[in-house]
């Protein structure tokens, strides 16, 4: 199911390179079907999913390159369910907002986007560090044509600063899973790039900070975690809306989820020692994504600014080593790629009206396009934690285990919470509201019936996570109690124990909450 | 005098090719030019025998225990003939489209193989030698081969002096080495490599330099872009190719199975000039605008990358080398194939901006060249991105953490002017001075190597148990 699930993309690709260059229309439905029967089969593994379970569920398992400890090994859990949901969601989305803006070359972008897909469900559904490596280098590619072909007036710079930052950080990786590989061979008799194999190995210590600190900056650059965050404007910025719409959405993900995946099983005492570094760094991140935010003077870089700040918050999560923590986490990855997503969208949809993306150049727009000023402000609202919307939920639970592990922490990210009501509302009432300052107001015509396809799905998930958040959470508990309990019985000399305390957010959420047999 | 009892049947893919390119030269003396391109399809014919009899001719050693045909002789037989095959297919038409001598060109060719068959299976330093003449010497001439072309003769008479220089170096060591362990028998040296005399390290010293020139390691590498560049494309691309086959085959023979260990402290020596390889191949490409010169500077990378498997020294190493070879070999004459079907105002075109666009013009083309850049850079899915793994993992075992760390580095330099490559293709606008030259032998061979730098990429486990095999060669 998981391989079908992978590789329909790639195999609509297929299909799309076959097809006739000129015809567009068919090009298009092609890409959209590959992408949406993605979808179906994703939906389907969510119904059967089993929540209560902590292990890889529909396992798909078989010999690849048994001399070198290869293997096809495919498996999905509670961590790595929503972000296949994310990017079976987003993918379509993202195709459907290009019908418009990409005219040129429309076959190699539809391609470009399907494999893009492959690379990313191949990325979060591998069990098998080598496979998992080379989907996660196997994105880099075609997003590195979607920049650089169908980018902005900067792409060609963008696009290499992206692939040159993200290689790097990967090639050092890819020396750390050799390593543990090596590793592997001294520890259990037999040589494997197996993660469930590979967790039970007990690294030394100094190496284990070595392979820690490889990972980590792996995953740092992607996600992108101060300062590692350079190359991130640049590229959204200069992409096209399809996209910034995956980067923020679901690319950016791979980093934090490599946090969960990779990272806390792999090294527990590097992590339970680094933590409060990468707790801090993602507070700084918090704070001056925010402040960078507010200071931005174009709608794309300011969107594209305050995912430094939200990603801080995400890695908080993760390194505050709660249940909280990570379940908040988890979800504030979804909630950021959905309301993130969403504002690239409509940035987008601005965009391809005026071809500006200066704030100077806007101004009541909202008595042109009410319409879109209405669904606009829903996003805006989810993208700064509003209650009720899926932002909150994710927020909340985020502060909570920070607030467990440290309270100082807390403190400070709140700060970012406040931030991030300042240049969202700014930004949205410099936008919408005040005279209409736009040079040709005629252009600003309201949403197509298309446009209001690309986000109303984003809608009805926002408020549905928003107010019933089970469905996500309760499906992935038991894999991050799972994880930490690993994380806590694994960290030798940690400075501090791992604790899983009583959950209180599930009686203040009204949630009866299911049978969670803890040992 | 009466020579020793061989058995021929151990040697018969070399006496196949060497029959083949007998037959050439005598044949195509008699025919008139215009129907010499019958030579073509006797070399052909001669490498496929000889690629069916690797398969078939039983293992063992010959003449005195120069020769040895082992499990590392026939997966590096395998890679010649392949190479061969595959450049044959990329000459035809070049050839006769600018009216090279075409008997001689295709006898030189077998000759330049037949020296690389040799040097995969010399057990003897001696056999070594001629082997590494009788692929230098033609592929000095087939340079220069163009005769009209200021250029190409530059470029020939480069390569001759240098490489005469080098096969110089190369001798002396040999010499050395008979002085201190009184034998030129790679057994007779690892079984007396212990002494670790200075005489012998002096002689493996210069050995190394004769191999390092052939393989264009650095500092030994300053011929492969003015050679590459002048060289006649197809020449270039099959240069390339065979003679880092046949030197680091005899770098395997004489490095990993004649002296292993630290008997002679060889692995730091090695480990400094991969390193220098790897940086200076892949920041010098960084700067060049000439494809021949940036696939130039790319193979010295790739000599660097293939070092480092040499140092590692152990099992996996030696099949991690013998794989990158292959891989090596696939990508690179891919890469020049899609050069070849290619010309501007019937001029080769090999600059970048050439190929301004041609992803418009030929998707087909611009594909295959984008997965050969892709593999290049070691990205994957493909069979470049396996190569490194494999050989990074063996040097990791053995434990070289800083080399292997510079090498992933400068990998990741390498995908920035491998990729720009492939950007150029996408984007602006085709030059109508650009035409497909190619033919139908050209495409299949890109047809082929894409095909090969794909399915190894994506399930190499047949041909890695095969070449794991050559490990077996190591005591």
């Amino acid at each position: 199911m998981l391989t079908i699930l992978i590789f329909l993309p790639a195999a609509g690709a297929v299909i799309v390179a076959l097809l006739d260059r000129g015809r567009d229309p068919l090009l298009r439905w092609t890409g959209l079907g590959a992408s949406l029967s993605s979808f179906v089969v994703s939906l389907l593994t969510f119904a059967l999913f089993v929540p209560g379970e902590s292990r890889m569920q529909f396992v798909d398992r078989a010999a690849w390159v048994p001399s070198l400890g290869f293997s096809y090994h495919l498996g999905i859990d509670g961590i790595s369910l929503p972000l296949v949901m994310l990017t079976t969601v987003m993918m379509p989305l993202a195709l459907l907002s290009s019908w418009s803006s990409v005219t040129e070359r429309v076959k190699e972008f539809t391609i470009s986007l399907l494999l893009l897909e492959t690379g990313l469900l191949g990325t979060f559904l591998s069990v098998d560090l080598v496979l998992f490596y080379v989907f996660w280098e196997a994105v880099l590619v075609p997003m590195y044509f979607v920049i650089g072909l169908w980018g902005g007036p900067r792409r060609t710079y963008a696009a290499i600063k992206f692939i040159l930052y993200t290689m790097t950080g990967s090639a050092l990786m890819l020396v750390a899973i050799i390593t543990l590989y090596l590793q592997s061979g001294a520890q259990l008799g037999i040589r494997t790039f197996d993660l469930l194999r590979l967790r039970e190995l007990q690294v030394p210590m100094p190496l284990e900070a070595w392979l820690f600190a490889a990972f980590a900056v792996a995953f740092a650059i992607k996600v992108p975690v101060w300062p590692l965050h350079t190359w991130l404007p640049d590229a959204h910025v200069e992409a096209p809306t399809a996209g910034s719409v995956i980067l923020a959405a679901v690319l950016l993900k791979m980093g934090t989820y490599g946090f969960l995946r990779f990272l806390l099983p792999l090294f527990p005492s590097a992590t339970a020692q680094f933590a409060p570094v990468l707790s801090v760094l993602a507070i700084i991140g918090i704070i001056y994504g925010g402040i960078v935010s507010w200071a931005q003077r174009d709608v794309k870089r300011l969107v594209a600014m305050s995912s430094v700040s939200h990603l801080g918050f995400v890695t908080l999560g993760a390194f505050a080593l709660t249940v909280e923590g990570l379940q908040g986490s988890l979800l504030q990855m979804v909630n950021h790629g959905i309301s993130t997503g969403g504002l690239f969208l409509l940035v987008g949809i601005l965009y391809d009206r005026t071809h500006s993306r200066m704030l100077d150049d806007y101004g009541g727009v909202a008595a042109l396009m009410p319409r879109f000023a209405a669904v606009a402000l829903i996003i805006v609202l989810s993208s700064m934690a509003l209650p009720g919307t899926n932002g909150f939920i994710g927020e909340l639970l985020i502060l909570l285990g920070a607030f467990r592990r440290n309270p100082a922490y807390a403190a400070v990210a709140v700060g970012g919470v406040v931030l991030s009501a300042i240049y969202l509302l700014w930004m949205y009432q410099r936008v919408m509201h005040g005279p209409v300052r736009v040079k040709a107001p005629a252009a600003l015509v309201e949403i197509t019936r298309r446009e209001l396809l690309t986000l109303v799905p984003l809608i009805v998930l926002i408020f549905a996570i928003g107010v019933y958040p089970r469905f996500l959470l309760s499906r992935s508990e038991a894999s991050v109690r799972a994880l930490l309990q690993h994380v806590s019985e694994r960290a030798v000399d940690s400075p501090f124990t791992i604790a899983t305390p009583e959950i209180r957010w599930r009686e203040f959420l009204g949630d009866p909450g299911i049978d969670h047999s803890r040992r | 005098m009466s020579l020793p009892q061989v058995d021929l049947r151990i040697i018969l893919p070399e006496i196949t090719v060497a029959i083949a390119l007998a037959v050439v030269m005598l044949w195509a003396t008699f025919l008139p030019p215009e129907r010499q391109r019958l030579m073509r399809w006797v070399s052909e014919i001669g490498l496929l025998l000889a690629l069916i009899q690797v398969f078939v001719v039983p293992g063992g050693a010959a003449f005195g225990g120069m020769y040895i045909r082992d499990s590392l002789t026939k997966s590096l037989h395998i890679i010649v003939m392949l190479t061969a095959i595959l450049a044959v297919w990329l000459s035809g038409a070049y050839v006769e489209r600018t009216r090279l001598e075409t008997g001689e060109y295709y006898a030189l060719f077998l000759s330049a193989a037949l020296g690389a068959l040799l040097m995969a299976a010399s057990a003897d330093l001696l056999l070594l030698f001629l082997g590494l003449e009788t692929l230098s010497i033609p592929l000095y001439v087939l340079a220069a081969i163009a005769r009209r072309d200021l250029r190409s003769q530059e470029a020939g008479m480069k390569y001759f002096l240098l490489g005469a220089f080098s096969t110089v170096f190369f001798l002396y060591g040999l010499a050395l080495i008979f002085g201190a362990v009184g034998s030129t028998s790679l057994a007779t040296l690892a079984a007396q490599a212990g002494t670790g005399s200075p005489l012998l390290l002096a002689g493996v010293g210069l050995l190394t330099v004769g191999l390092a020139f052939k393989a264009a390691v650095v500092p030994f590498h300053a011929w492969a872009p003015d050679v590459y560049e002048g060289a006649p494309l197809p020449v270039a691309a099959y240069m390339s190719v065979i003679a880092k086959v046949g030197a680091f085959a005899a770098m395997l023979r004489v490095f990993v199975l004649a002296l292993p260990g630290g008997v002679v402290p060889w692995g730091a020596a090695l480990a400094v000039l991969s390193v220098m390889t790897m940086v200076l191949g892949n920041v010098a490409a960084l700067l060049q605008s000439n494809l021949k010169r940036l696939l130039a500077y790319s193979s010295i990378a790739h000599a660097g990358f293939m070092l480092t498997g040499i140092i590692a020294a152990n099992r996996a190493g030696t099949s991690a080398v013998v794989f990158y070879l292959l891989v090596y070999a696939i990508m690179t004459l891919g890469a020049f194939g899609v050069l070849l079907g290619l010309a501007r105002r019937g001029q080769e075109a090999d600059d970048i901006s050439d190929l301004t666009g041609l992803a418009w013009r030929s998707p087909a083309l611009a594909g295959a060249m984008t997965l050969f850049m892709v593999s290049l850079a070691g990205l994957p899915p493909t069979a470049g991105f396996l190569a490194k793994l494999y050989v990074f993992s063996a040097v990791l075992d053995a434990g070289y953490v800083a080399v292997v760390i510079i090498a992933v580095l400068t990998s990741v330099v390498s995908a920035y002017y491998y990729l720009r490559v492939a950007y150029t293709m996408f984007i602006g606008q085709p030059s109508p001075e650009v035409e497909f030259v190619g033919g139908r032998w050209v495409g299949a061979a890109i047809a082929v190597t894409a095909a090969g730098v794909l399915l190894l990429g994506i399930i190499p486990a047949p041909v890695t148990q095969y070449i794991e095999r050559v490990a077996d060669a190591l005591k």
